[in-house]
């Protein structure tokens, strides 16, 4: 048995790309020892990373394939051997085999007797496999983008590879990756190491060799060592504490190979600006965590998390050097947010013509007048309804001025603030003429989240007012850029319109916004000449729905289809639906539906292809079952429809499942295709209304029973 | 708080000791292209050197001119015209990293006392059909190089491939100086007196009368004048050009003399006087894809004939 190592020692990598490598790599290297059976039964895999290398541990390995032994058959004992003497066909075989004439057996099988070889195959050394098959495997790792860096191009990879080591315990395994020959020499923190090489005497000495030149290679122990140091380093302000971000705990552990953390000022002037404002110039632009104190609001500190570490004169330092920075791009929001003051929002709305919205569309100032046709129409979708719970007026300024951020200096020095900055303004703006105060609100909380949610974790917006505005602009986004071919293809999102749609379910789904999809995709239509993609809109939404119901609520495939297959318009419903499906499919009864249902829909389609006549049960008397069934259904029938009404899915559900017994009675008992064509066309009959009759709710068809 | 640092380089010593270690280093020591450009990446000694099989080393300071980034010398941090120090390597040696680190030590940066990473940035000039793959390299949260290694320019593949540093001077004089405003930079001190003259002395003026040009003055429909007259002379040189080249019978060397070194020019015109117009907010959101697609198509165009000239 034998410790396997092998490192991938490159220049920096991507932060947002080094997990997914790691993990492919580690399983490309367990797929390639499993299937050349190189793995013990202990066999034990650990991955590893820093920017600057991919490794994968493997404990166990088995320094060379067991020997196999084949078994080969060949022509039958007859054709091989003529009075005990071998023929031309044993010959071939035999050669062919690579055993010798004379060791051919008999074997003696279920179709008769036959010439067999056994034959000895030795196992290869896993140095060898690993020198022929690892190159193909790494280079085959996936990468959001590659380069190329070796003249005529060999290969592509995200950086340029620089070393390799592949050990098989203290051995070096002599595989060339990118022009680079494996050695037993690794590499140290840059600066905190230097350039002398990290020789491994052996493999399993990895982390910790490594550990000794200033690089921390587990990517949890880095993960806990830069937790612990924004505890440690939060602690020296009473009663602050950092603010949690994973997404920026996972960015920086991907930058660094030995972290530290270092906390700095502020000048508290700053805390004027919004959070919000503070906090993305700090999180997106810098990478420092926010400190709070202990009341929650934003205290003026920042955490910077480094990639070295430095005696206290060099934390003076880069700690000054980053509150420079930070301290600079604070005055400059500062800046801009007075100098934006100076144009009230509302005195702004002309200047969106410059502003593209979409090269072959238009200004943001089309699309705000077209965005206001949208609500316009939403509104009165609604007020049909009786849905009047909130304040059209403050819907159309908010659509109105819903994109005039985009024209502040501070959203184009920061556009992750779009929409936040917007509202915020408007908060401090006020709007002119006799608008209340708590409209003024309104307003400027519906701008402020109209980009929410960001994602299916996100929350949606919280007045009916933001719902509305969010739904308008995304679908008004969608149906204009499917007008002009930038629909989403396969792998090709550029506008993120799935995000869009989803966020339009997500509203939906879980607001008590009265709309269906039908609706808005009819309110969405600015011009005639788009009316021709509403159709593609409204399967895109569907799409979205089936996506929703399946990959963010959890429901399963299965009941999903079902629920869709019965109705896709009215995302509260199929939720509902789903929910009540979910809740009965486990019954015995359920299955015993779902498979008569399923069946039923065989018959029926069967007796379209044979083109045999569809009638009606009241066309000739009927045998007990089939009247029994016919009864049963029609007894039912109302009361199923009443509970649907009321959207009683559960209920509903339980008592079409009653059904079973008339159902399964029916099947055992009547022949449904029956030869006379009237008792058959009334047989069908019966079975499409029960089929039609009960399917309103999901198609229990597509249920997986059993 | 460390105090303002005295014996930091100024900001011409800090040329000087980057040119020595590049000199040192095997690199042609170019001088800043005189053409109105908004980036190292423009020059030729970029823009055409990268291109064709032919390895070469280079570096030269560049001024970079951004209408729009003006701030009438009030912004601290802002400059209308900023100072590249620019390097091509081609190809990459395989420790370019390594040497840029030392690069570093060699301005009075110890390593040691700071915190270095190399974050993912990956630079592109659409209108030259030019991108690459990279980093921006951060000093204690401060960017002060991209480090690019080129993959196209001018739309066409590059083999072998050249590494770009592009050294941001004026951040780095500012970082080493421990000044809070560009204006504060020492950019020399006199030997006899000890007297500093800042980089404020040097250049304030400058900052502030092409700000009120760019922002005020420019004469927008001569700009488009100017555009139009230097893109129609550009094509016809182009065209000149692709007939010249697809001449079989045509003598090689009147075809290595054919002048796109000088219709190169022509696009760069072309392009600082759309930074112009765009300052001016004379181009509209219609209008902007169109003119930097014509842009493109004359950097991309000579480019390309280059790249068929350096054959004949």
């Amino acid at each position: 048995m034998a410790d396997f190592l092998l490192e991938i020692g490159l220049e920096e990598i991507p932060a947002r790309m080094i997990a997914g490598a790691e993990a492919e790599l580690g399983k490309r290297v367990h797929n390639l020892l499993t299937r050349e059976r190189l793995l013990g039964p202990g066999g034990k895999l650990t991955t590893y990373s820093t920017p600057r290398r991919l490794a994968v541990l493997v404990e166990d390995v088995l320094a060379e394939q067991a020997d196999t032994e084949e078994q080969l058959t060949g022509p039958s004992w007859k054709v091989a051997f003529k009075d005990g003497a071998p023929t031309a066909a044993a010959e071939a075989f035999a050669k062919k085999a690579g055993v010798a004439v004379q060791l051919l057996e008999k074997i003696t099988n279920a179709k008769g007797e036959y010439v067999g070889a056994s034959v000895k195959r030795l196992g290869r050394p896993a140095a060898e496999l690993l020198t022929a098959e690892l190159p193909k495997e790494v280079l085959g790792l996936y990468w959001a983008k590659n380069m190329y860096w070796r003249a005529g191009k060999p290969e592509r990879f995200v950086r340029p590879v620089r070393w390799v080591v592949a050990l098989l315990d203290e051995a070096i395994v002599p595989v060339e990756i990118a022009g680079i020959a494996a050695g037993n020499a690794s590499r140290g923190h840059r600066v905190l190491h230097g350039e002398a090489p990290v020789v491994l005497a052996k493999a399993t000495d990895y982390p910790e060799a490594l550990r000794k030149a200033l690089v921390i290679v587990d990517v949890a122990a880095r993960r806990h060592t830069i937790r612990k140091a924004l505890d440690a380093e939060t602690r020296t302000v009473a009663g602050a504490r950092w603010r949690e971000d994973a997404a920026l705990i996972e960015t920086v552990v991907h930058l660094t190979e030995w972290p530290s953390v270092v906390l700095g000022d502020f000048e508290s002037e700053h805390l004027t600006l919004p959070e919000e404002v503070l906090v993305t110039v700090m999180r997106d632009h810098q990478k420092y965590f926010a400190v709070e104190g202990a009341d929650g609001k934003l205290a003026p500190h920042f955490l910077a998390v480094l990639n070295t570490k430095v005696d206290d004169e060099g934390r003076a330092i880069i700690r000054h050097g980053n509150a420079r920075v930070l301290g600079a791009r604070f005055k400059d929001a500062q800046f801009f947010w007075d100098f934006d003051q100076k144009i009230k929002l509302v005195d702004r709305v002309e200047s969106l013509n410059n502003v593209t919205f979409q090269k072959e569309l238009g200004s943001y100032h089309l699309k705000t007048s077209w965005n206001d046709g949208v609500a316009f129409k939403l509104h009165e979708t609604l007020k049909g309804k009786g849905f009047v719970d909130y304040s059209y007026a403050v819907l159309q300024q908010a659509v109105g001025l819903a994109k005039t951020d985009l024209t502040t200096e501070l959203v184009k020095e920061f556009t992750e603030l779009q929409g936040n900055v917007g509202g915020l303004y408007i908060q401090a703006q006020g709007l002119p003429g006799d608008f209340k105060k708590e409209t003024v609100e309104k307003v400027g909380e519906a701008i402020y989240w109209q980009y929410r949610p960001a994602s299916t974790d996100d929350a949606i917006p919280p007045t009916v007012e933001g719902q509305l505005l969010g739904v308008a602009d995304r679908i008004q986004t969608i149906i204009a850029m499917f007008s002009i071919g930038s629909a989403p293809t396969g792998s090709k999102d550029p506008f993120a319109l799935r995000r869009a749609a989803n966020a339009i379910v997500k509203i939906l789904a879980e607001s008590d916004l009265p709309l269906t999809l039908n609706e808005i995709v009819e309110a969405s239509s600015a011009k005639d000449d788009w009316t021709s993609y509403k159709n593609q809109v409204a399967e895109f939404l569907r799409e979205r729905l089936h996506f929703y119901l399946k990959d963010v609520r959890g429901f399963a495939y299965d009941v999903v289809n079902a629920v869709l297959a019965a109705g896709t318009d009215d995302v509260r419903d199929a939720i509902a639906r789903a929910e009540a499906l979910t809740a009965v499919r486990g019954s015995e009864d359920f299955a015993a539906i779902s498979a008569a249902f399923k069946r039923i829909k065989n018959i029926l389609r069967q007796a379209e292809e044979k083109q045999f006549a569809i009638g009606s049960p009241k066309d000739v008397p009927l045998s007990t079952e089939a009247q029994q069934l016919s009864d049963a259904a029609a007894a039912l029938a109302p009361e199923v429809a009443r509970l649907r009404q009321q959207r009683a899915y559960g209920e509903a559900l339980a008592l079409i499942a009653t059904l079973r017994p008339a159902v399964d009675a029916f099947f055992d008992k009547a022949m449904v295709l029956d030869p006379d064509p009237a008792a058959r066309g009334a047989h069908l009959g019966l079975i499409d209304e029960v089929l039609r009759g009960f399917s309103g709710i999901a198609d229990f068809s597509e249920i997986v029973t059993n | 708080m460390p105090a303002r640092k005295p014996d930091a380089l100024t900001f011409q010593e800090l040329l000087f000791r980057l040119q020595a270690f590049w000199a040192a280093r095997g690199c042609v020591l170019q001088q800043p292209y005189d053409v109105e450009l908004g980036a190292g990446t423009m020059a030729p000694e970029t823009f055409l050197r990268v291109l064709g099989p032919r390895p070469y080393k280079v570096g030269y300071a560049q001024p970079s001119r951004r209408p729009a980034d003006g701030r009438y010398g009030e912004n601290p941090n802002r400059l209308f015209k900023h100072t590249q120090y620019q390097l091509i390597l081609k190809p990459p040696p395989v420790n370019v990293q390594e040497r840029y680190l030392e690069s570093l030590e060699a301005i009075g940066i110890d390593l040691r006392q700071h915190d270095l990473k190399f974050e993912e940035d990956n630079w592109e000039w659409p209108a030259g059909g030019a991108w690459g793959v990279g980093w921006q390299v951060m000093l204690d949260g401060l960017e002060i190089t991209q480090f690019t290694y080129f993959q196209q320019c001018g739309g066409l593949d590059l083999d072998p491939i050249s590494a770009e540093l592009t050294y941001g001077l004026e951040r780095i004089a500012a970082f080493l100086q421990d000044v809070d405003s560009i204006y504060d930079i020492v950019w020399a001190r006199d030997a006899e007196t000890g007297a500093a003259i800042t980089y404020g002395d040097v250049r304030l003026d400058e900052e502030l009368q092409f700000s009120v040009y760019n922002f005020e003055f420019a004469d927008v429909s001569k700009l488009w004048e100017h555009f139009n007259l230097y893109e129609a002379e550009g094509k016809a040189l182009l065209d000149q050009a692709s007939a010249l080249f697809s001449k079989e019978d045509a003598d090689a060397a009147v075809k290595r003399r054919f002048p796109l070194l000088a219709t190169y020019e022509l696009a760069l015109k072309c392009s600082n006087l759309f930074n112009l117009l765009d300052a001016r907010g004379a181009i509209s959101v219609t209008e902007r894809v169109g003119v930097i697609g014509r842009i493109r198509a004359l950097a991309v165009g000579v480019a390309k004939a280059y790249a068929v000239q350096q054959s004949f």
